[in-house]
């Protein structure tokens, strides 16, 4: 009973804080949204079993990248035009495009109705043996897209200094 | 004891909001933000099914979408801030030297 309500509590919670972040005007704001409904995400994970994923949703996505976010919130002058406008041209056409978009996929989710029965808890201890048993290629393969991906942002921050030299 | 249907509405109504929102917003960081957003439904997506069959599968997926995300920041974040020290503006509507 109590869990069930907390579920939906978590869910709802997320969804709101996703739709806070259309609204908002300041970029930190956004960013506390995003937090918000992340955090609210993990609550979801922690409810339905996935005990792993909740702990890395919180410390890979709100200690991580979401900090590294308001970093650069905090470094960058977000006072200019996309401050008082915050809206593109196309607000209405992606709104009724948006609104399709949830009633094709809503429908087909209704039509599919399958009812939830939850699963045996993935604990960390078994993910771990899981991923370095199983996985260990996937997991070196991640490790490599992650040299890529620090070797292409280098390449990008010297791109941006050549002229100036 | 929980139904899935609303684990994959909740997922399903991020999802769009999140497609919505790199659309309409004009800050390129908040299309970002809207874009992790993203990621993040199909996270909760993953973890819905995976706990209905597949539960270890769903969870190292969940994680490698994880490392592309993070991935993902580290490439964008000095894109942004090279858009930004260019042309002194994060309004993505600024940005029109492709258009023909």
């Amino acid at each position: 009973m109590i869990d069930t309500a907390l579920l939906h509590g978590f869910l709802f919670a997320a969804v709101a804080c996703a739709a806070l972040v259309l609204v908002l005007r300041h970029p930190m704001h956004v960013a506390l949204a995003v937090v918000a409904a992340m955090l609210a995400l993990a609550g979801v994970y922690a409810m339905v079993g996935a005990h792993a994923v909740a702990i890395f949703q919180v410390l890979i996505y709100v200690g991580a990248v979401m900090v590294f976010m308001v970093y650069v919130i905090m470094l960058l002058d977000v006072r200019d035009e996309s401050l008082a406008r915050r809206f593109s041209q196309w607000l209405l056409p992606a709104t009724v495009a948006g609104t399709v978009l949830l009633a094709c996929l809503g429908a087909g989710l209704w039509a599919g109705y399958a009812p939830f029965v939850a699963g045996e808890p993935v604990g960390l201890q078994a993910f771990a043996a899981a991923l370095l048993n199983d996985y260990w290629l996937h997991f070196e393969l991640v490790s490599i897209l992650l040299v890529a991906a620090v070797v292409a942002a280098l390449a990008v921050i010297g791109a941006g200094r050549r002229p100036r030299a | 004891m929980h139904d899935l249907p609303l684990l994959a509405w909740a997922g399903v109504a991020i999802f769009t909001i999140g497609l919505v929102g790199v659309v309409v917003r004009r800050n390129v960081l908040v299309m970002l933000m809207c874009m992790e957003l993203m990621l993040n439904a199909v996270n909760l997506l993953l973890v819905a099914f995976g706990q209905r069959a597949a539960a270890m599968e769903a969870t190292v997926l969940v994680f490698l979408v994880f490392v592309v995300a993070a991935a993902e920041v580290a490439i964008a974040i000095p894109i942004v801030m090279l858009l930004v020290r260019r042309g002194r503006s994060m309004d993505a509507g600024s940005y029109s030297e492709l258009r023909g």
